[in-house]
C-alpha cells in the first residue's frame, strides 16, 4: 500500500505564516462577532482586534531569527519580513488604542471599521514578505482595498465620500500600471520571482533591455502613488482630509512603510544591478518629492492637509535612503520608517483627541493655547513636531541623520545638501503648530478634548518611543541593521 | 579626579530641576520661585568645583567622562572641560542665577513654564560647551534652540512670534550645513581610518586636504557666524533681543552668542586651520563692518534694548577680530571680550529691564532726569555702561586692549596707502579700524546715558519711579563685583585661559603644517603672533 503523501499545501512552515493566520482569524472572528447583539459604545471589536495584533506579533517574534522561502520562493520569511511585521502590529495596536474612544465619539463605532484595518494589515504584512512581483501586487490590493473603505467610512459624510472616490480611483490606476509594469517585466525576463529575476540579470545582455526599464518605470509609478512621491501624490492631502483622522494616522505611517518595504526589496534585487542607470532618476524624485512636499505643507491651515504634505515630503527622505542603496541605505530607511510611523501616529493621534461629537478641530488656529490649557497633549505635540522637523533630542533627528549620513557616504551631497535644506524649510511649519499651542490666546472658548485611556496609552506610548530613540537609539539601530543582513 | 562626574551632573541637575518644576501646581508662584532659584544656585554652587580643581597649567581634557552612547555610529557621551568651557560655562552659571532672580518681577504668567524653559536652557548650553564629541555637541546645539524659542515666543513682547521663529530658523538653517560637514568628516575619518567616531580629537588628528577644508570650513563658519552673530547674518539678534523678555536677552547676549566664538575656537579654527588662514581676510572684514557698523546703528537707536543689542554686534567684531588675529594676544583678548561682553551686557539688558518693568517703555525719548529720581540705579546704569565702553579697571579694558593688541600684530604684510606714502601692515590698519568701534562705544553710551539720566525730568510720568529694590541690588552686586574683578586681576582667568587657548593655536598650527608642509615654526616668541597670519598664502596682503 502506498501512503498518501499530505497535500503540499499543508507542507508549510506554519510559524511564518502565524501573524497573517493569526490576523485572518481575528478579522473574521470579528466579522461573526458582528452578529451578536452590541451596544454603539462597545469595546469589543477594539478589544478583540488589540488582541488578535498583539498574538501576530507574538508569532512572528517567535521565530524572528530564522530565514526561510515558503511557496517555492512566492514569499520569504527573513529579516526584512519579521521587521516590517513587527512594525505593522505596533502600528496596527496603535491606531486602534487610537481609534477606540475616537470612533465612538464621532459615532462611527462600526466593527467592519476594525476588520477592514486588520485586514488591510495583512496586505501589508504579504507586500514586505513578498519576494515575487505577483505577491506585492497582491499584498498592495489587500492592503488598498479596506484602505479604500476605511477612508470612506463616515458613509454620511461628504468629504469622506470624496476621499474615498479620489483614493479608490487613482488607486486602481495606480494598480494598472504597476501590473502592466508587472507584465512588461516578466516578458523582458521570463520570470516575476524577485530573486530568480535578479540573478538573470546580474549575467545578462538583457539589462538593457527597453521593455526591462519600462517596466520598471511602470512599477515605479505604482509604488509612487502608494509611498506618495511626487508627482503622483495628488491624492494623498485629500484623502488624508477626508479620511476619519484614525485611519489617516494608520494609512500614513502603514502604508508609507509597506510601499516603501516592498519598494526596498525590489530595488535591492533588481534595480542594484543597475545602480547606476536609477540613482539620477531616484535622486531626481527624492528632490522633487522633499521640496514640493515642504513647500506646499508652509501655506497650509488645516493641521491634517498639512500633516499629508509633511507625509509627502517625508516619504522623500526615506527615498533618499532607497537611493543610497546597498545594506546601509536599507537599514537607513527601515530606521526611519519605524521612527516615522511613531511620530506620524502620535501627531495624528493628538489631533483624533481634540473637539467634541462631530465636531472636529483640526485647523492650526484651532490648536491655539493648548499648551497651556492641556499641558501634556501641548507637550506630546510639541515633541512630535520636533521630531517630525528633525530636531534633538528627538527619534526624528536620529532618523535624518542616518539617512543624509548614509547617502553621504554613498557620495551623493547634492541630493543630501537639498534634504537638509528642506528640513529647515519644514520646521517652519512644524514650529506654527507649537506657535499656535505655545505662544497665541484661544479664541473664544478652549479647545474640547476627550480622553480615554486607550488614547492617553497611544499617546503616552508614542511620545515615549520618540524622545527614547532619540536619546538612545542603539536598540533600534541594531535592529534596523540585523533585518537587512539577510538581503543581499 | 574623584569619582564625581561634574559635567554630567550640571547638565542634568538644571534639567531634573525643570522637569520637578512641571510637576508644580500652575498657582503657586512662590514656591516655583522658589524651586527655581534653589536649582539656579544649587548649580551654580556645583559649577564653582570647576574653578578650584581646575589645573591651569595643564593642556588636554579635564573632567573627562566617556561613555559610550550609539556605539554602532562610534557616537559617545564624551565630556571634557579645558580653560576654555569652564570659563564659559562659570559664566553661564552665574548668568542664568541671576536671570533667574531677576525674573521675580518681570514674569508674571505662566511662570512655572518659564522657569522650565530658563533651566532647561541651562543644561543646553552646558552640554554644548562640554561635549567634545561632535554628534553630541550638534544635539545640544539644536536642543538648546528649543528653550530660547519658547522664551522669546511665549513670553516676549508685541512682535515675539515673528522674533521667535526668525531665531529658531536662522540658527537651524546654519547648523544644518554644519551637521552635514560633521557627517562627511566622520565618513571620511571612517575610510581613512576604519574607526566610527565623532570624537573631537580623532577629528584633529586627520590630515585634510586644503580644498576640501575650505568647503568644511564655511559649512561649520557659517553656523557659527549666524550664532556670533557676523555682520550680515546679525538681523535675527535686533529682534530676538527687543522682544524677548528681560531674563531672555540676558541668556541670550551673555552666553548664547558665545557659542558661535566659542564654536569657532573649539572647532572651526582647529579642524581647519589653512582654510580659516585662507579666509582670514573675509572674516576680518566681516568683523571690522560689524564692529562699525554695530556702533553706528547703535548710536541712532530710539530704543534702548536695540541699543544694546546692537552694541552686542559691535563687541562680538572684537572678539572675532581677535579670533582671527590668530595669536595668543588675540585669542586671550577674544576669550576676555566674551567673558566680559557676557557679564556687562547681561547687566545692561537688566537694567533696560528695571526701568521698563517700572514704566513699560524702552524708548529712550520717554525718560530724561532720572538721576535725581532713581541716583542708586543711575550709579549702577553708569559703572556698567563704562564697563561695556571699555574704561580702564573695568572688565571690558583688558578683552578690547588685547584683541587691538592682537590685531595689530597679527601680520607682518605690508600694504601701501597711496597718497600719504605709509606703509603699515595690514594688522596695523585693522587694529586702527578697531579702535574706531572704541571710541563709537564711547559716543552712544554717553549719549544715551546723557538723554536718560541727566538733564530735567521731562516726563512726569518718571517722578513716582522708585529705586532699586534689595532684590534688585542683590542682583546687581554680583555683576558689578565681576566688572571690577575682571578689570582689575585678570591675571587668573588668563592663567585659566591662555594655555587651552595656545593648546588650540599649536593644533591648529601643527595641523597646517601636516597639510602644507609650508609654514614655519616661530623664530622667537615675540613672533608667533605672525606665523600663520604671514604664511605663503599671505593673510590680508594679496
Amino acid at each position: 500500500m502506498n501512503v498518501i503523501p499530505p497535500p503540499a499545501f499543508l507542507n508549510v512552515d506554519w510559524w511564518a505564516l502565524g501573524p497573517i493566520l493569526a490576523l485572518t482569524i481575528g478579522a473574521c472572528l470579528l466579522l461573526l462577532t458582528e452578529f451578536l447583539p452590541s451596544g454603539p459604545r462597545s469595546s469589543r471589536a477594539a478589544a478583540l482586534s488589540l488582541v488578535t495584533l498583539l498574538a501576530a506579533g507574538y508569532a512572528v517574534f517567535h521565530v524572528r531569527d530564522d530565514r526561510r522561502l515558503l511557496f517555492e520562493g512566492m514569499f520569504v520569511h527573513d529579516g526584512l519580513t519579521v521587521f516590517f511585521t513587527l512594525l505593522f502590529c505596533a502600528i496596527g495596536v496603535i491606531s486602534v488604542l487610537l481609534s477606540w474612544d475616537y470612533l465612538k465619539r464621532i459615532r462611527t463605532n462600526l466593527t467592519e471599521y476594525y476588520a477592514l484595518m486588520l485586514f488591510s494589515i495583512i496586505g501589508m504584512i504579504v507586500m514586505a514578505a513578498s519576494n515575487d512581483l505577483i505577491t506585492i501586487f497582491l499584498g498592495l490590493e489587500l492592503m488598498s482595498l479596506p484602505l479604500y473603505v476605511l477612508v470612506g467610512i463616515r458613509r454620511g459624510n461628504l468629504e469622506s465620500n470624496e476621499a474615498s472616490l479620489k483614493y479608490f480611483l487613482l488607486g486602481a490606476f495606480a494598480s494598472g500600471f504597476l501590473l502592466y509594469g508587472i507584465a512588461l517585466m516578466f516578458g523582458a525576463t521570463g520570470t516575476t520571482n524577485l530573486s530568480t529575476m535578479a540573478a538573470f540579470l546580474s549575467d545578462s545582455p538583457m539589462i538593457h533591455n527597453p521593455l526591462l526599464w519600462i517596466g520598471a518605470l511602470l512599477v515605479l509609478i505604482g509604488f509612487g502613488f502608494k509611498v506618495s512621491l511626487v508627482p503622483f501624490h495628488m491624492w494623498t492631502p485629500d484623502a488624508y482630509e477626508g479620511a476619519p483622522t484614525s485611519v489617516t494616522a494608520f494609512m500614513s505611517a502603514g502604508a508609507k512603510a509597506a510601499g516603501f518595504a516592498a519598494l526596498l526589496r525590489l530595488s535591492l534585487h533588481v534595480l542594484g544591478v543597475a545602480h547606476d542607470l536609477w540613482v539620477p532618476i531616484l535622486s531626481a524624485l527624492a528632490m522633487i518629492t522633499m521640496t514640493v512636499g515642504n513647500v506646499t505643507a508652509l501655506l497650509q491651515n488645516n493641521v491634517k492637509r498639512m500633516l499629508a504634505y509633511s507625509s509627502i515630503a517625508h516619504a522623500g527622505y526615506v527615498l533618499v535612503a532607497v537611493v543610497a542603496g546597498g545594506r546601509d541605505g536599507a537599514s537607513a530607511a527601515l530606521f526611519y520608517l519605524a521612527v516615522y510611523a511613531f511620530m506620524n501616529l502620535g501627531a495624528f493621534g493628538v489631533l483624533t483627541l481634540l473637539g467634541k461629537d462631530l465636531d472636529e478641530r483640526v485647523l492650526v488656529s484651532d490648536l491655539a493655547g493648548l499648551g497651556f490649557s492641556k499641558p501634556v497633549l501641548g507637550l506630546a505635540m510639541t515633541v512630535f513636531m520636533l521630531s517630525l522637523g528633525g530636531i534633538p533630542p528627538t527619534a526624528g533627528f536620529m532618523g535624518k541623520i542616518y539617512v543624509f549620513g548614509t547617502a553621504l557616504n554613498a557620495g551623493l551631497i547634492p541630493l543630501v545638501i537639498v534634504g537638509v535644506l528642506n528640513s529647515v524649510v519644514s520646521v517652519y511649519y512644524y514650529l506654527r503648530i507649537t506657535v499656535a499651542m505655545y505662544m497665541e490666546e484661544p479664541r473664544g472658548e478652549a479647545v474640547p478634548a476627550i480622553g480615554g485611556w486607550p488614547s492617553m496609552v497611544a499617546i503616552g506610548l508614542t511620545l515615549f518611543v520618540t524622545l527614547w530613540w532619540g536619546v538612545q537609539a542603539h536598540g533600534l539601530l541594531e535592529q534596523a541593521q540585523r533585518s537587512v543582513l539577510s538581503l543581499l | 579626579m574623584n569619582g564625581i562626574p561634574w559635567l554630567s551632573l550640571l547638565i542634568f541637575l538644571p534639567l531634573v530641576g525643570a522637569a520637578v518644576l512641571l510637576l508644580f501646581p500652575s498657582g503657586a508662584d512662590r514656591a516655583i520661585r522658589r524651586w527655581a532659584t534653589t536649582v539656579a544656585l544649587a548649580e551654580l554652587a556645583v559649577s564653582l568645583p570647576l574653578w578650584w580643581k581646575y589645573i591651569p597649567g595643564q593642556t588636554g581634557w579635564q573632567f573627562v567622562e566617556q561613555k559610550p552612547w550609539l556605539p554602532m555610529w562610534g557616537a559617545e557621551w564624551h565630556l571634557g572641560a579645558d580653560g576654555i568651557s569652564t570659563l564659559l560655562v562659570l559664566l553661564t552659571t552665574v548668568i542664568t542665577a541671576i536671570a533667574v532672580i531677576g525674573s521675580y518681577s518681570a514674569v508674571h504668567t505662566k511662570q512655572k513654564e518659564f522657569y522650565a524653559a530658563l533651566l532647561a536652557l541651562e543644561a543646553g548650553m552646558i552640554g554644548t560647551f562640554f561635549a567634545i564629541d561632535l554628534l553630541l555637541f550638534y544635539v545640544f546645539w539644536e536642543a538648546m534652540l528649543v528653550p530660547m524659542y519658547l522664551l522669546i515666543g511665549v513670553w516676549g513682547g508685541q512682535r515675539r512670534i515673528y522674533a521667535a521663529v526668525k531665531f529658531f530658523l536662522y540658527t537651524m538653517a546654519g547648523s544644518v550645513l554644519m551637521l552635514t560637514a560633521i557627517l562627511w568628516l566622520y565618513f571620511h575619518h571612517k575610510a581613512l581610518t576604519g574607526v566610527p567616531t565623532f570624537a573631537l580629537d580623532a577629528f584633529l588628528a586627520m590630515p585634510l586636504a586644503a580644498p576640501v577644508q575650505l568647503w568644511l570650513f564655511l559649512a561649520f563658519a557659517v553656523a557659527f557666524a549666524i550664532k556670533v552673530p557676523m555682520f550680515p547674518f546679525h538681523t535675527w539678534l535686533p529682534d530676538a533681543h527687543v522682544e524677548a523678555p528681560t531674563a531672555g536677552s540676558v541668556i541670550l547676549a551673555a552666553v548664547l552668542l558665545k557659542m558661535g566664538t566659542y564654536g569657532f575656537v573649539r572647532f572651526a579654527i582647529p579642524l581647519f586651520p589653512d582654510a580659516s588662514h585662507q579666509m582670514t581676510p573675509w572674516i576680518v572684514s566681516l568683523a571690522l563692518i560689524g564692529i562699525v557698523y554695530g556702533a553706528l546703528v547703535a548710536m541712532v537707536q530710539p530704543d534702548l534694548k536695540k541699543l544694546v543689542a546692537y552694541s552686542s554686534v559691535s563687541h562680538l567684531g572684537f572678539c572675532m577680530l581677535g579670533l582671527y588675529a590668530m595669536n595668543s594676544q588675540g585669542l586671550a583678548g577674544s576669550m576676555m571680550q566674551m567673558l566680559s561682553h557676557g557679564v556687562s551686557t547681561g547687566a545692561l539688558f537688566l537694567l533696560v529691564g528695571v526701568v521698563y518693568e517700572r514704566r513699560h517703555t524702552r524708548l529712550i525719548a520717554d525718560f530724561g532726569g532720572l538721576w535725581k529720581q532713581l541716583p542708586v540705579y543711575a550709579t549702577v546704569f553708569l559703572i556698567v555702561m563704562l564697563s561695556s565702553i571699555g574704561l580702564p579697571g573695568t572688565n571690558g579694558f583688558v578683552g578690547e586692549f588685547l584683541v587691538l593688541l592682537g590685531a595689530f600684530r597679527s601680520t607682518t604684510a605690508q600694504v601701501t596707502i597711496p597718497l600719504l606714502n605709509l606703509h603699515p601692515t595690514w594688522g596695523n590698519l585693522w587694529a586702527m579700524i578697531a579702535a574706531t568701534g572704541v571710541i563709537l562705544s564711547a559716543c552712544y553710551m554717553l549719549w544715551m546715558f546723557q538723554r536718560v539720566m541727566f538733564g530735567p525730568i521731562t516726563h512726569p510720568e518718571n517722578e513716582q519711579l522708585s529705586d532699586l529694590s534689595w532684590r534688585e541690588r542683590l542682583v546687581f552686586a554680583p555683576l558689578l563685583i565681576l566688572i571690577f574683578w575682571m578689570g582689575a586681576f585678570p591675571q587668573p582667568l588668563l592663567d585659566r585661559m591662555q594655555p587651552s587657548l595656545d593648546h588650540m593655536l599649536d593644533i591648529a598650527r601643527q595641523r597646517s603644517v601636516v597639510t602644507q608642509g609650508a609654514l614655519v615654526p616661530p623664530a622667537s616668541p615675540l613672533h608667533d603672533a605672525v606665523v600663520l597670519a604671514a604664511s605663503p598664502q599671505g593673510g590680508g596682503a594679496r
